[in-house]
């Protein structure tokens, strides 16, 4: 049952004065390698765009088995992240290589269609081999106050999922308050979500440090009330090692070390990876990387 | 009463805003009468880094205008900085030049930016080529810009040193961060102001103040720049740089020139920071029915 009780006002001052103080940590040498080799770890690369191909998936693909060859070491990324009709292609590409396949459904980006077609999109991701389904909400009916509508239809999803790991997409840049943020990760981890995400990366602004310390907030709360891990999840807008970093910290020192692992906390990305790969070539080499020795896509 | 003067703040140039140094620290510029006329920002590694990050999104923009287009803009430097004559001649005065010297090197700057904005939409057409090839090609090169450069400036003078070595940069589609003279940094910085009021996209010039013997290094290693300029004299350090250079096949360039010379502008210095490209497009056979392109 949807329980909304009991829901914090969020300070907003607070919260900024609180991120102010989280930037200001300086992380170096072997704690930032660590760091840049977790963030990798933790990133879910992602295409999705109206000019998506199979060759496109395919080399997106190779790029999440092989960040850097010529770096020994390097993890591989947690997931890709496509449109359902492009999970088939991921999955062959990936074989067994350990890394999920994500498949945005349910009308994304914007969730504008009937409950039966959104079942329909979850089922093809999951019949073409989905690990992780990527569901957005219908942003419109819980800025109408319908809050009930918006909790059954994640419920209904994520019964469609089966064993597939279901992430929410709150698109926090239409939600305007840290209180409706709040409020929506509330009705997100009820209906069962096992991940929360800030935004598609359609929209700006997407993930802000804001907007995911009051998601990782929520989490601990939910967390401590039931004793259930929920994920987290920031998306687009994320470009720079740094903010990974940044973010690593503020999950840190809101949900502790248990979160610190790609299977609670990812980064929906297509350029962090790059500017990953540039830090960690720069620590090998001792000279500052360029982006023409590193494939774009 | 008397009024206290409002002294400027030197500050770096970097994407078209002007931060302080990251590295908070600064050096003392005084006149002849050893009195303390600015600080300037001692830049540092990652200001430079900061810099090429900058420059780097602005270069492909800046390349794809059109030649006309950056002409314009080229000419607008000029147009802005004859209407703050009086402020650059005072300025080199405060440095240590005579009066007669400042007037004349601010007019030579201007007049070199009016010659430089000419060749914007010029030397494409004289540096291109048709070339004779045995094959059924149709055979050219042209010039394209090498991409992000950086210049260390003659130390010597205080803007015309700077400005001579970065219109030829900018000309030819390039994009640049440049040192500032050492000992006479002012005027590169309040000719930033220049820019930043003239039409030239942010982030195509950077200017950072400091040592060339803190910065060479950094200058010429940074694998995300194309090539490198250096206008002064110390030998040692053009071996460094020459050497660093070769890390991602950089070109390397020692511009150790007097720049009060006419001949110290040419649009050879625009065709250094060139590479040719060559295109080999087929065609039918010529010379049995005729050309056939």
């Amino acid at each position: 049952m949807l329980d909304l009780s009991n829901i914090p006002v969020i300070d907003q001052v607070g919260v900024e004065e609180r991120i102010a103080r989280l930037n200001s940590r300086s992380i170096k040498k072997e704690s930032k390698l660590q760091g840049l080799h977790l963030a990798l770890s933790m990133i879910d690369l992602t295409t999705l765009e109206g000019k998506d191909t199979a060759g496109k998936v395919r080399q997106m693909c190779y790029k999440a088995m092989h960040p850097a060859d010529d770096i020994p070491g390097l993890p591989t990324v947690a997931a890709v992240c496509v449109y359902p009709n492009h999970v088939k292609t991921a999955k062959t590409a990936l074989g067994n290589s350990g890394i999920n396949v994500a498949s945005v459904a349910t009308a994304f980006p914007s969730g504008n269609s009937s409950l039966k077609v959104k079942l329909a999109d979850t089922k093809l991701a999951i019949d073409n081999g989905a690990d992780e389904i990527d569901m957005v909400i219908s942003r419109g009916e819980f800025l109408s106050g319908n809050s009930k509508f918006v909790y059954d239809e994640i419920a209904t999803i994520k019964e469609a999922c089966g064993n597939a790991r279901l992430k929410v997409i709150f698109e926090t840049g239409e939600l305007s308050t840290l209180d409706n943020i709040r409020l929506v990760s509330e009705i997100a981890m009820q209906a069962g979500a096992d991940f929360i995400k800030t935004s598609t990366g359609k929209i700006q602004p997407a993930a802000t440090m804001p907007v995911t310390l009051v998601m990782l907030h929520a989490i601990k709360d939910y967390h401590e009330k039931t004793g259930k891990m929920v994920g987290m999840k920031p998306a687009g807008g994320i470009s720079t090692s740094k903010q990974a970093l940044q973010y690593l910290v503020m999950l840190y020192e809101t949900l502790g070390g248990a979160w610190m692992t790609n299977e609670w906390f990812r980064f929906g990305a297509s350029s962090l990876a790059n500017d990953i790969l540039l830090q960690l070539h720069k620590e090998q080499s001792g000279v500052y990387y360029s982006g023409d020795y590193i494939s774009k896509d | 009463m008397t009024r206290i003067a409002v002294l400027k703040t030197y500050k770096l140039f970097i994407g078209g805003a002007f931060p302080r140094t990251e590295s908070g620290r600064y050096y003392k510029i005084q006149n002849k009468a050893n009195e303390t006329i600015a600080n300037v920002g001692l830049s540092s590694r990652k200001d430079f880094r900061n810099a090429v990050v900058a420059v780097r999104k602005a270069q492909d923009a800046w390349q794809g205008r059109a030649a006309f287009n950056k002409s314009q803009i080229i000419y607008r430097i000029a147009e802005i900085l004859e209407g703050r004559k009086v402020q650059f001649v005072e300025e080199l005065i405060s440095q240590g030049s005579t009066k007669a010297s400042a007037e004349k090197e601010v007019q030579m700057s201007i007049d070199r930016c009016v010659y430089y904005s000419g060749w914007c939409d010029k030397y494409q057409a004289i540096y291109s080529s048709v070339n004779p090839v045995a094959t059924s090609h149709f055979n050219f090169s042209v010039p394209e810009p090498m991409g992000v450069v950086s210049i260390i400036a003659s130390d010597e003078t205080s803007l015309l040193g700077f400005i001579s070595a970065l219109l030829p940069c900018i000309v030819g589609g390039n994009t640049c961060i440049v040192l500032a003279s050492s000992s006479k940094p002012l005027s590169a910085i309040t000719f930033a102001e220049v820019l930043a009021t003239s039409d030239v996209p942010a982030g195509i010039i950077n200017i950072l103040t400091g040592k060339e013997k803190e910065l060479h290094t950094h200058f010429s290693n940074h694998m995300d720049v194309n090539a490198v300029v250096y206008c002064r004299t110390d030998k040692a350090i053009w071996k460094t740089i020459a050497q660093n250079a070769s890390l991602n096949i950089k070109r390397s360039f020692w511009w150790n020139k007097d720049w009060a010379k006419s001949e110290s502008e040419n649009p050879y210095l625009i065709m250094d920071l060139q590479e040719i490209k060559t295109t080999w497009h087929p065609i039918e056979n010529i010379g049995v029915s005729g050309a056939k392109y």
